[in-house]
């Protein structure tokens, strides 16, 4: 019997560690097999376009997007040298600085006050909510009536104090800051609901505490709630910021750029070149800078979320 | 015949050396093992490298003489409770139980005849149709162990089964799972870090401690010979008195404190060690009205328990703990005249923590009837 | 917490005012829409006579109904597509332990930081090429990958007790069946917000419609609101806000049944 065990445990041994390795192969296949339709989209649809687009900027292309001739940085050249593109950029970053804040403050407050325990407080929240499910195309045709230059309820109002009519959406001056006032609407819901579950995740120990020690509402505000959601109102910024920069539904809908590329934030300039015009090359130098400056984002958003997280 | 056994079996992780060392083991068939230590010991780790949950880094674990260090655990034909009982929330009480009969895909006949034997068994009948939620904590541990009788596994393992339940109901089921051992020949191993749970139920108790092996033995012996300072103030509860001691020329002498005479202690092996470390049970510091008084102590706090009584002494910068049966009107502050016995004493060595010789009383203490 | 009747008081003012002005475009487009041509020029807050005429009107002179299913059907199939692809990853996060999977995680994180919109062209391309312009694979495939719901999914199965892996696994469960019959049924709560979610978002779409549809076999409803504002005349507003209206109601119904999960939901798979 003993023999016989310590024969066996001779043979076993290493046999135990072909199993393992054998083991091991398979439980990487069985995981790969979860992960593979995501993997398979993912490089269909997201890093192949990323590669792609990085290669097209390098070329002039036909109307069909087929490469044509290799231009090396010209494409980056031009569209820099380019007055309608730093046009573009330039808008683009006066309309992050319009709506990021402005959403981010106003979902701050309404969602403040919707954090009160008050009777009847869910109404309240479902309303602030609502414009998440009011589509880019629906909100739009909902402003477009109001910019309306004759019907339209805000020069009625204007009227109304006896102030001269605005061109909401056709005077240069004005149509980036209508633009933005339909983006704050449409991603405030979005921004709210975020805001609002940030605020119900905080102890209501600290509040209580505070009450004991006759803190008043404002005292509570700045000391407690501020400081507690801040990981919450960093990611809420982040998002917005990238949000801003993604905008397109409501360029379409209400200013197809204009008036005089006001309006011609990045997306709506990649897909005017690249749709419109047929220009890929250059669309996708402009592509490859949104990228840029998407990753540069979400680059800060990990690094810093990362250390707010672990804060909280 | 050896159901489960461990030879040069170890552990570690990448960050983490020596999770477990060296371990050799084996459990007999139809026997009651305990694994008992503190946590970090290691004593879970090895409980789920016996059931497969967890990889073997050096060594070979069998199972019934069969090497199954590359078995899933599926394939090694055991039962496992968890500690925190690991019910599925969402299923029934019934289907819970017929959780694993249903993966083996046992047929349905067999399925239900083997419910309801366990149910009657372990009288949860009446709660098959709901769900764990609505069940109390002791129900829920009734559940669980029916899981894991009704896949008639020879051999089961307990990860601190009880250590979520209050003390009554602890005390109750400990019981029940020992009598529900024995009824079906088991070979249980138990993992747990209490002590009392470890002395109580265990046919043999092992002591783990670093994930190294303290002892292996049944739990008299473990109490009268523990075979190093750790067992001796882990098992037992108050745990065993303990002093540093040097011998003088007629004295042994306890933390500068307490003097015993020199001539009563025999072996020439301890009077050779130069660090001593004594032990003395709290039951061997008796009370000293009928044995004369070898000593006055002063009494530092009393607890009274009803059927007996806990009176701590200081000795040196130790608090020594004696254990009277019965009701003392003793008060803090009293000096109390006591009778210690050098034949009580177990010595070690304070180096290496080893037992140089148990006290000689036991057996005086453990009745044959 | 008693709140003093004074600051009641200002609270319940701030909150019906702010109330208003978030929900006055939605709900003068609503009162539009059941207003006659003649109260809308002549500027009514109020309808005088309801009328359903825009509703009809809408109707028959648009393949609204059309546009509608359209949006139904790719709406459920990316929101299926992505619950069963984010779970599917989010199994094999948390209960599978394999060589690569923290790399292969850290690939799903990267994920985030390309924009649709930055590789659209190349994505047209690949529509085109495949022919899958004006079909319902080409307006859902490239959504069906999603990481913010791997995520969301994941810090979820991370609440299931490993000890019931551990016991399926004695019981000898493989990990499909694991995951169908314990983690999926464990995980409804989380499912469905992800579900709301990824609907709302695939109603709403804008760019990609607008590009992978040539013509109304299965063109969205977005695109379909946004050819009746171009078309029709300006003087029908009633019209147009009809549809407007048309389009939001299932989301909004969809928003005010799931509000409070997506809520909690959103707060946990973003910050966490």
């Amino acid at each position: 019997m003993n023999e016989v065990a310590i024969q066996s445990d001779g043979v076993a041994t290493p046999d135990f560690k072909k199993i393992k390795k054998k083991q091991q192969l398979i439980r990487f296949l069985k995981g790969i097999l979860f992960l593979m339709p995501s993997i398979i989209l993912f490089a269909v649809f997201l890093f192949y376009p990323l590669i792609r687009t990085i290669y097209l900027s390098f070329f002039l292309t036909d109307a069909s997007g087929s490469t044509t001739v290799f231009v090396g940085l010209d494409n980056f050249i031009n569209m820099f040298s380019s007055p309608v593109f730093r046009k573009s950029m330039q808008s683009t970053f006066l309309f992050v600085i319009f709506t990021v804040p402005g959403t981010v403050l106003i979902g701050l407050f309404l969602a403040i006050l919707a954090n009160e325990k008050l009777k009847g407080i869910g109404f309240f929240r479902t309303i602030y909510s609502s414009t998440m499910g009011i589509s880019v195309a629906a909100g739009s045709v909902f402003w477009l009536f109001l910019f309306n230059p004759t019907m339209g309820w805000l020069n009625e109002i204007l009227n109304f104090f006896g102030i001269e009519a605005i061109g909401w959406l056709t005077d240069p001056s004005w149509a980036l800051l209508s633009v933005s006032i339909t983006t704050i609407w449409m991603n405030l819901g979005f921004i709210f609901l975020i805001l609002l579950g940030g605020l119900q995740s905080i102890d209501s120990y600290l509040y209580e505490s505070a009450e004991i020690d006759g803190a008043s509402y404002f005292y509570k505000l700045r000391r407690i709630t501020i400081p507690m959601l801040s990981p919450t109102l960093f990611f809420v910024i982040t998002v917005s910021l990238i949000n801003a920069f993604q905008t397109f539904g409501q360029i379409d809908m209400l200013t197809s750029g204009g008036p005089q590329n006001e309006t011609n934030l990045i997306v709506y300039s990649i897909y005017q070149e690249a749709f419109m015009n047929y220009q890929y090359g250059t669309a996708s130098a402009q592509a490859v800078v949104l990228f840029v400056i998407i990753l540069v984002l979400t680059f800060i958003q990990f690094k810093l979320g990362e250390k707010k997280v672990h804060y909280q | 015949m050896n159901q489960v056994e461990l030879i040069n079996v170890s552990k570690s992780f990448d960050k983490q050396q020596d999770i477990l060392n060296d371990i050799n083991l084996s459990i007999k068939k139809g026997e009651f093992f305990v694994l008992v230590g503190p946590s970090g010991s290691g004593k879970s780790t090895l409980l789920r490298m016996i059931a497969g949950l967890e990889d073997i880094t050096d060594g070979i674990i069998k199972i019934n003489e069969r090497a199954v260090n590359h078995l899933p655990p599926k394939d090694r034909n055991l039962s496992m409770v968890f500690q925190n009982y690991a019910l599925y929330p969402h299923l029934t009480v019934e289907q819970n139980i017929l959780f694993g009969l249903r993966a083996k895909k046992v047929n349905k006949q067999e399925q239900q005849k083997r419910l309801n034997e366990t149910c009657q068994m372990m009288e949860i009948s009446n709660l098959l149709k709901r769900k764990p939620k609505e069940l109390s904590g002791g129900q829920r541990q009734r559940v669980a162990l029916a899981r894991s009788v009704v896949s008639e596994a020879p051999l089961c393992l307990m990860d601190e089964p009880l250590s979520n339940l209050d003390a009554k109901l602890r005390a109750h089921m400990r019981i029940e799972i020992k009598r529900l051992q024995k009824r079906l020949g088991l070979t249980m191993i138990y993992v747990t870090h209490d002590q009392v749970e470890a002395m109580t139920m265990g046919d043999r108790i092992m002591v783990l401690n670093n994930g190294r092996i303290q002892q292996v033995g049944d739990p008299i012996t473990l109490y009268n010979k523990p075979a190093n300072l750790f067992v001796a103030s882990f098992i037992g509860s108050p745990k065993m008195n303990m002093g540093k001691a040097v011998f003088s020329d007629q004295h042994l002498i306890i933390e500068d404190d307490l003097h015993l005479p020199k001539e009563s202690i025999k072996s020439a092996m301890i009077s050779e060690t130069k660090n001593i470390t004594v032990g003395i049970r709290a039951e061997h510091i008796l009370p000293a009205e009928d044995s004369g008084v070898t000593h006055e102590l002063t009494v530092v706090n009393v607890e009274q328990l009803g059927n007996e009584t806990l009176i701590s002494f200081e000795i040196g910068k130790e608090l020594w703990t004696a254990k009277w049966l019965g009701q003392w009107n003793v008060h803090t502050g009293d000096k109390l005249p006591v009778h210690i016995s050098a034949d009580n004493i177990s010595f070690f060595d304070s180096n290496s923590g080893r037992l140089l010789e148990a006290s000689s009383t036991e057996k005086e203490e453990v009745l044959a009837i | 917490m008693k709140i003093p009747l004074r600051r009641k008081v200002i609270f319940y003012i701030l909150l019906v005012v702010s109330a208003f002005l978030v929900f006055a475009p939605a709900l003068i487009a609503f009162m539009m829409s059941f207003m006659t041509n003649q109260d809308i020029m002549s500027g009514k807050l109020i309808p005088t006579t309801i009328t359903f005429d825009n509703y009809l009107a809408v109707f028959e002179r648009f393949p609204l109904l059309n546009y509608l299913l359209n949006s139904f059907i790719v709406s459920i199939v990316i929101m299926i597509g992505q619950l069963m692809l984010s779970s599917l990853a989010a199994y094999a996060f948390v209960f599978m332990e394999f060589k690569g999977r923290n790399f292969l995680f850290f690939v799903f994180i990267s994920t985030m930081m390309v924009p649709f919109e930055a590789s659209v062209i190349p994505n047209f391309q690949t529509i085109r090429d495949l022919n899958l312009i004006d079909s319902y694979a080409g307006l859902t495939l490239p959504y069906f990958a999603m990481a913010f719901g791997t995520f969301l999914l994941r810090q979820n199965f991370k609440q299931i007790p490993k000890e019931l892996k551990e016991a399926s696994e004695i019981a000898g469960m493989g990990h499909f069946k694991f995951y169908l019959s314990v983690v999926l049924p464990m995980a409804k709560t989380s499912l469905i917000t992800l579900g709301v979610y990824g609907f709302l978002t695939s109603w709403n779409m804008y760019l990609w419609p607008l590009l992978a549809t040539t013509n109304d076999s299965v063109r969205t409803v977005q695109i379909g609101l946004k050819q009746l504002q171009t078309q029709e005349q300006l003087n029908e507003w009633g019209v147009i806000m009809a549809g407007g209206i048309i389009v939001v109601i299932p989301t909004l119904i969809l928003l005010f049944l799931g509000q409070k999960r997506l809520q909690q939901g959103l707060a946990e798979g973003a910050i966490k």
